[in-house]
């Protein structure tokens, strides 16, 4: 089982890092042609309009038919670029998740917060920089995880996103879900 | 003052926001027109000025920190984050950055410094800070101070690449050897770099900084971007070598884009030529810049902080 992790930007080495430890091979994926040869992907945090710049046509195109092939886990900006629908601003989207999410929806890095919400209703660190929030959740998309009352964690089949950051956590228990939902699939 | 830092809390928020600017291009920009270029062209971030290290360096006089009012522009036009520069030892500048909410402050030997002995106490704010550094001792006794990301400081505004990599290569270096001393000889180490035990001994361990480790000061072309982050730079920032076509004069601004859309390719694709030598074709020259090696040391900016 092969996981690619999306490396054009971001905290993607933190995933590598994480997916390595629960033992999975991992493969930094900078080219198109890289999807091919991974049973699953996972979209890093980062920049998501830079990330969309840097995928250029070609490879949202590529992004786009994987996404709703193969499992994928975005988180923060991941989760932005899976999206059906971004606001502020609107932005285009890979549209395989049917959810409204708002970038920067706390505000700014001041408000960027480590708070502790809930992975299946087990307590759960969750780390969140400038993140984003699901505004709307559509009716085929199960919540997995929450922060108060906001829905932070959602998968629609074989997608998974999260508003925060698991990868900078020590806990590894999203990730290995990601993990499971790849092995189900595979 | 509060010491927010003190916690790990704030000290894992403030890196976890240079984690995710990794494999970027942080661009400095004078007015909104440029971020929003800058943006456009897909940078990580924007560095807001009120001149660029090329301007001040022509011009001479105090350089302070931006107009608040130029800032908020800036923040309020683009989505991405925004970071500005304080003088080195201002806290009161620092404190009116964070007040305006700016997602970094890079406490910056480019502005004219107020303090000749001390920087500021970087623990005592929630807005995360970047410094720069020339060599492994200066890295630590930033991070030691707080600040949450180091950049080289190379020589600002020419254009010329040389010290950014002299800067990271002597930080690799350092970093190195102390990988392969024994416990017993980091004592010493500490005391030459003139750097908390503490922190030798972390670097020691893990072989890199505690805190994103990111390349500046010089750097002009997409293949100087690739240079420094195969010496290893984690993400690049790029002052006057995108806006400025000498140091008195703006670039025509689709040449800047086209100029800043490169940049940021060739730092994701930094280690492949093919990419490169593509983004590179048809750029016209960068800005004439500034030799490093004709500036006598009075006239270098990265001799500044302590």
């Amino acid at each position: 089982m092969t996981i690619g992790v999306l490396a054009l930007q971001g905290d993607f080495d933190a995933h590598r890092k994480r997916l390595e430890e629960l033992g999975a091979e991992v493969v930094l994926v900078r080219k198109p042609e890289q999807l091919e040869a991974i049973d699953g992907l996972v979209i890093p945090g980062g920049e998501s309009s830079t990330i969309l710049k840097l995928l250029g046509e070609e490879g949202f195109e590529k992004l786009k038919e994987f996404v709703r092939a193969k499992p994928t886990f975005g988180t923060c900006a991941g989760a932005i670029l899976l999206a059906n629908e971004v606001e502020n601003p609107k932005q285009v989207g890979l549209g395989v998740l049917d959810v409204r999410i708002r970038r920067n929806a706390y505000g700014r890095q001041l408000e960027s917060s480590i708070r502790e919400g809930k992975l299946n209703s087990a307590p759960i660190e969750m780390v969140f920089i400038r993140a984003p929030k699901f505004e709307r959740i559509g009716p085929g998309v199960e919540v997995i995880a929450t922060e108060g009352k906001d829905p932070v964690a959602v998968r629609q089949g074989r997608v998974m996103a999260a508003t925060f950051h698991p990868e900078l956590s020590t806990d590894t228990r999203v990730h290995q879900a990601f993990l499971d939902l790849v092995s189900a699939t595979f | 003052m509060s010491h927010n830092n003190g916690n790990s809390t704030s000290l894992r928020l403030k890196t976890g926001l240079a984690e995710m600017l990794k494999g970027g291009v942080i661009m400095d920009v004078t007015n909104a027109e440029q971020a929003v270029i800058a943006e456009r062209a897909g940078a990580v971030a924007v560095m807001a000025l009120e001149r660029v290290p090329a301007q001040i360096r022509a011009e001479g006089g105090v350089a302070r920190m931006a107009s608040p009012k130029k800032i908020r522009e800036i923040m309020a036009a683009v989505s991405i984050p925004v970071m500005a520069k304080c003088r080195i030892g201002h806290f009161a500048e620092a404190q009116i950055l964070q007040e305006l909410g700016v997602d970094y402050i890079d406490e910056s030997e480019v502005l004219t410094p107020a303090d000749e002995a001390h920087h500021v106490d970087k623990h005592a704010f929630k807005v995360p800070f970047v410094c720069g550094a020339r060599n492994l001792g200066e890295a630590l006794r930033r991070i030691a101070e707080g600040a949450c990301m180091i950049r080289t400081k190379g020589e600002a505004g020419t254009g010329d690449v040389v010290h950014a990599v002299k800067h990271i290569r002597q930080i690799v270096q350092e970093m190195r050897i102390l990988t392969v001393l024994g416990e017993e000889e980091l004592y010493a180490k500490a005391k030459e770099h003139g750097a908390p035990y503490e922190l030798i001994r972390m670097v020691a361990k893990e072989g890199k900084l505690p805190v994103p480790n990111f390349s500046a000061g010089g750097i002009a072309t997409p293949a100087d971007a690739s240079l420094v982050m195969q010496l290893g730079a984690e993400a690049v920032f790029v002052g006057s070598g995108i806006f400025m076509k000498d140091s008195t004069t703006f670039a025509d601004p689709q040449e800047a884009e086209k100029r800043a859309k490169a940049i940021v390719q060739a730092a994701t694709h930094y280690q492949d030529p093919k990419v490169l030598l593509e983004v590179s074709e048809d750029l016209i020259g960068a800005m004439k810049g500034l030799a490093v090696a004709g500036i006598d040391e009075a006239h270098m900016l990265q001799t500044r902080g302590w």
